[in-house]
């Protein structure tokens, strides 16, 4: 294994049920984490649907796998991008969205926010930036 | 240029499969190296031996195998959506008590972290889907 350290982002543009994408995403989010890489997510188009607070799937009977979320910050990813065009399109702002944080060891466990939203042209920008892109 | 291929979907439904395959054949022709060609999601049916078309259209499960066979390619299937789909090798049907395999001896089913590894080691991943 290369000791090189890269960027990869997770791009995760579909909505969370619906088809298996964004479930199988976060499987490679999770065992990725292990590689340690430097990793973010990003959320775009119905992406952002998969980080809506208050999800709940009896209805159409699918696994719920939204809370698996909340733990990206133990596995140290906790730089989750979410477009802010793609939020208004669809009628939300950040209040709807998961309270996502990490706990920041250099500062004595502070909890911080992962998400951070950002303009589709500073979404560019961080794409540009990437090393790998794994497109879901 | 060491090149990672991460194939998203199935075969015959959608052109990600056939897509994938040419360019990693023209990537080889034209003296790339292909370091991984890794199945995830329903791109995992691209690796089932029982596969039949009809004769007048391509085989695109045995198109990657003579790929793999002629270049010496790493098919990997992943497990986790391999198990979801009915995808099965010996190991798989020995573990979870399966009475049949259906994987093309070309590919082999192992973890995730075979695509992680392969986006670290290659100089670019393509990925091919929707």
């Amino acid at each position: 294994m290369s000791e090189d350290i890269k960027n990869f982002l997770y791009l995760n543009r579909r909505a969370p049920y619906g088809t298996i994408y964004a479930w199988e995403s976060l499987e490679v989010v999770l065992i990725g984490a292990a590689f340690d890489q430097k990793v973010s997510l990003a959320f775009v188009d119905d992406g952002v649907f998969q980080i809506v607070k208050g999800q709940d799937t009896s209805a159409i009977e699918m696994k719920n796998f939204s809370p698996t979320y909340s733990a990206l910050g133990d596995y140290d990813v906790n730089q989750l991008y979410v477009e802010q065009e793609s939020l208004e399109e669809r009628g939300l702002s950040v209040d709807d969205l998961m309270h996502l944080t990490w706990e920041d060891e250099d500062e004595d466990w502070a909890e911080k926010d992962s998400i951070r939203v950002v303009s589709r042209a500073e979404l560019n920008k961080i794409i540009e930036a990437q090393d790998v892109v794994f497109s879901f | 240029m060491k090149f990672a291929i991460q194939i998203n979907e199935g075969p015959y439904q959608h052109q990600a499969s056939d897509s994938a395959y040419l360019f990693t054949k023209t990537a080889l022709e034209k003296g790339h190296e292909i370091f991984r060609v890794f199945f995830y999601h329903d791109g995992v049916g691209n690796g089932t031996r029982l596969t039949t078309p009809p004769q007048d259209d391509r085989h695109v499960v045995n198109r990657w195998a003579e790929l793999a066979e002629k270049h010496e390619l790493d098919l990997v299937v992943c497990v986790a959506a391999a198990q979801r789909r009915g995808l099965v090798d010996d190991g798989e049907a020995e573990r979870n008590g399966k009475d049949a395999t259906n994987i093309h001896p070309k590919f082999r089913i192992s973890g995730l972290g075979q695509l992680i590894e392969a986006a670290i080691q290659a100089d670019r991943l393509v990925v091919f889907g929707d």
